[in-house]
């Protein structure tokens, strides 16, 4: 049995829609939605890897750390803003960002 | 070539359910450990798939920076988790479907598609074989030469991250002392110390 591309790409996909799948149902809970976010961005890096090794491109993982770089940096952002709205409200759930009436 | 299929069920099996398990478990302690479960075994993948740099990058970022960051603000902040858990049923039948949609799709696109053969034959960056050159050197030649801007690019994105998150949770307290050190440096003996005589059995 030979593990080729689709293999990788069916893990990615379902790894993908775990992260989409989590956004909707803990719609409360910012912290995992952050974490949904992280499989998201996690599944984008096998798929980009994946390709890179099945064309033979380094190019894909190139990518594919530039990805891990900007995941790193919105996850930094976004537990510090997570923490300052904590501070303020006193509380963490999606409902409640509503100071700017939008 | 069967240990390799077995490494890959193995890793992306645990992938896959600590993945659900994130999205499922209660307590999101628990939701942070499965991440860097699912983290560990995607580093895994990543072996298994010959990017040897970025599977140690990742165990180091993901699981070294970015789960222990989720891990300090979840135990840090005083949240009911309970309550959030509020709705999750409510919200269980359109995320279900949107998710087996959009499944269904990835899964038909995975399975239909055909890479056009002239891509690979001509890659843009060929990766050099095992014996010529490692994972990482070679990475290293292309990030450093032909991506250079992107590179500089991630590490410009890195520092307007950090002083973001600095600039975000630094806050002044009211009423809490600090120590001053212009203010200590300009104290004088006259203004810190002061001569009392004391006179004999009766105290100041």
């Amino acid at each position: 049995m030979v593990i080729g591309l689709g293999h990788y790409l069916t893990v990615a996909a379902v790894l993908f829609t775990l992260g989409v799948f989590g956004i909707f149902i803990n719609r409360k809970n910012v912290i995992v939605i952050l974490m949904s976010i992280e499989l998201i961005l996690l599944a984008v890096n096998i798929n980009m890897v994946a390709f890179s090794t099945h064309l033979n491109d380094i190019v894909g993982q190139v990518f594919a750390m530039l990805i891990l770089t900007v995941a790193a940096a919105e996850a930094a952002i976004g537990l510090a803003i997570l923490v300052v709205f904590f501070r303020n409200r006193g509380s963490i759930a999606v409902e409640d960002v509503n100071m700017m009436r939008g | 070539m069967t240990v390799t299929a077995a490494f890959f069920y193995l890793f992306a099996t645990i992938t896959i359910a600590s993945g659900f398990m994130v999205i499922a478990s209660r307590n999101p302690v628990q939701s942070v450990l499965f991440l860097i479960l699912a983290f560990v075994n995607a580093a895994g993948l990543f072996l298994l798939m010959g990017a040897e740099f970025l599977a140690m990058i990742l165990v180091i970022v993901y699981v070294g920076a970015v789960a222990v960051l989720f891990l300090f603000v979840v135990m840090m902040l005083d949240v009911d988790f309970a309550a959030l858990r509020q709705g999750f049923l409510q919200y269980l039948p359109i995320g279900g479907l949107i998710g087996l949609i959009l499944l269904l799709e990835l899964i038909l696109v995975v399975g239909t598609y055909t890479i056009d053969p002239g891509l690979v034959r001509s890659p843009a960056v060929p990766i050099p074989s095992a014996d010529v050159m490692t994972n990482t050197e070679a990475l290293g030649q292309v990030l450093y030469t032909r991506y250079f801007y992107f590179f500089q690019a991630a590490g410009l994105i890195l520092l307007v991250a950090m002083i973001g998150a600095i600039v975000l949770t630094l806050r002044e307290r009211v009423g809490v002392r600090r120590q001053d050190i212009s203010k200590q440096n300009a104290r004088t003996q006259e203004t810190a110390v002061e001569m009392r005589k004391v006179p004999f059995r009766q105290g100041i």
